[in-house]
């Protein structure tokens, strides 16, 4: 069953008279409980694709569906609920520097009125799930980038949401990292059965986490299928190219030790 | 003792005379008490009007064009007048409500119609310090606005807010002094009627001393503050 319906989106920005079309008519469909990689190169469209799900950025015509509800067709009070129910996750992590670790996480259970208690023993869980149990009292100016995106992902998922968006969760954050990050990921989404998408430049972390992807250029949607499917057989020039440069750049990594 | 008649140093050794700090200690009152009571109407609507600004600026979250620009120019109107102007202006409306256009409150009245605006410019550009990223993150977990001002705008741009507050407390304290030529008390009274009017430098320089002091005070506590916020935080 599909947890994510897009049909035809599609996305102008209108600065100083130009208009530049962002998406040209999206068609997707992620299924429930799958990790789905969207790739593309910088500009593809990738970020604005995410923000119209949970409607950070409105579309300008077409449909979002998640797990059955229009997004588009909720009115204010509904779409802050909604919004409750999809994780995001960012690159530059977006933490709020003025609250620590625990306060962080505790934030989206704050603002849904949740009563202290109640809160406390959703933190000491979620702290637990992405390992960050000592960290409570840190403050994020003091931790990390990968110790940073975990709090990012606890964040995200203190609510239990169903769909988790990654938006270039592991781009600033070394190989290493990276792994681990990823690892967390698969982890969540075995556990809880939550649905993730994945956006991402990185060949690396959609090979090593998604079951199905899309590759994503110039607004529009020019592949997509499994994994495998696309990295052996790519169809488009896009998708080749991104194969080509996977096995070359493994060659290398491999001798870091990126364990791909 | 002037200037006129004496040395330098002389006048600087009669400004350390205990009588005249004993006469100072009134005016010094005076300025602490317009400067204190200032402050807090200024940071008050400082505030309020600055979120106002912010929030219905051309990227914020409420983005309202007409508001937005009336309020912008009725702020640098007020802000286009010099000090002694807005005094000048606000003696009328200090006689509305205190029945007298002169003492320490009706130098208030003009002093908050000085400094509002020019805190709300600070409180302004605070606020729009903070990263979209955050403002961003705050929607996705399903925030409303008022949750956004009050739980992270507010919140992250703290350090920075205190630091723009003591600006304008400067400000302010400067302003009681130039009150002071128009029948508010305080230290600027008595450079004037001392120091100008009749040639007593030392006294004078016994104000200069206390302004040095007062602000020295008010930027120390200042950056004490945001400083230790930010070194909480970690990021110093």
């Amino acid at each position: 069953m599909s947890y994510i319906e897009i049909k035809n989106l599609k996305k102008t920005f209108r600065t100083r008279g130009k208009e530049n079309d962002v998406l040209k008519g999206i068609d997707l469909e992620v299924r429930e409980g799958e990790i789905f990689g969207i790739i593309g190169f910088s500009g593809a469209g990738k970020s604005t694709l995410a923000r119209c799900i949970n409607r950070l950025e409105v579309c300008d015509s077409g449909t979002v569906k998640v797990g059955g509800v229009d997004i588009l067709a909720l009115n204010k009070s509904e779409l802050l609920k909604e919004r409750r129910k999809i994780g995001m996750v960012f690159q530059n992590f977006n933490l709020f520097d003025s609250r620590t670790v625990y306060k962080n996480i505790a934030y989206p259970l704050e603002i849904a009125h949740f009563p202290k208690s109640k809160i406390k023993e959703r933190v000491l869980e979620t702290a637990e799930l992405v390992g960050l149990s000592d960290k409570l009292d840190a403050y994020p100016g003091g931790l990390s980038g990968g110790q940073k995106q975990r709090v990012g992902i606890a964040r995200a998922l203190v609510n239990k949401p169903e769909l988790l968006i990654s938006d270039e969760a592991t781009s600033a954050l070394d190989p290493q990292t990276t792994i681990q990050i990823l690892d967390l990921l698969k982890e969540i989404n075995q556990k809880s059965g939550i649905t993730i998408l994945m956006i991402t430049h990185e060949l690396d972390a959609i090979r090593y986490s998604c079951n199905r992807m899309a590759v994503l250029e110039g607004g529009k949607i020019i592949e997509k299928g499994t994994v495998a499917d696309i990295f052996n057989n790519p169809q488009s020039r896009t998708g080749e190219l991104f194969a080509k440069v996977f096995t070359e750049f493994q060659s290398i990594s491999l001798t870091e030790g990126a364990g791909i | 003792m002037s200037l006129l008649d004496s040395s330098v140093w002389e006048v600087i050794k009669a400004s350390f005379n205990p009588d005249i700090w004993r006469e100072l200690v009134k005016p010094v009152g005076e300025t602490v008490y317009m400067t204190v009571i200032s402050s807090i109407i200024v940071l008050l609507f400082g505030i309020i009007v600055g979120i106002f600004l912010t929030i219905t600026g051309p990227d914020g979250l409420l983005p309202l064009k007409i508001p937005y620009h009336a309020s912008g120019w009725m702020i640098n109107v007020l802000r286009s007048l010099p000090q002694m102007v807005t005094i000048i202006l606000m003696i009328p409306v200090a006689r509305l409500i205190f029945g007298k256009s002169y003492g320490t409150n009706a130098c208030i009245i003009a002093i908050a119609a000085s400094c509002i605006p020019m805190y709300a410019r600070i409180v302004e550009s605070s606020l729009l310090e903070i990263g979209k990223g955050k403002i961003e993150a705050a929607k996705s977990i399903g925030s409303n606005n008022f949750q956004i001002i009050t739980k992270v705008i507010i919140p992250e741009t703290f350090p920075s807010l205190i630091r723009g507050f003591t600006v304008a407390v400067i400000s302010i304290i400067s302003m009681t002094a130039l009150a002071g030529m128009f029948g508010a008390g305080g230290i600027g009274d008595i450079a004037v009627r001392f120091g100008y009017q009749r040639f007593q430098h030392d006294r004078l320089f016994a104000c200069v001393y206390i302004l040095v002091i007062l602000v020295q005070i008010t930027q120390g506590t200042g950056n004490l503050i945001s400083n230790r916020i930010l070194k909480t935080r970690n990021l110093i």
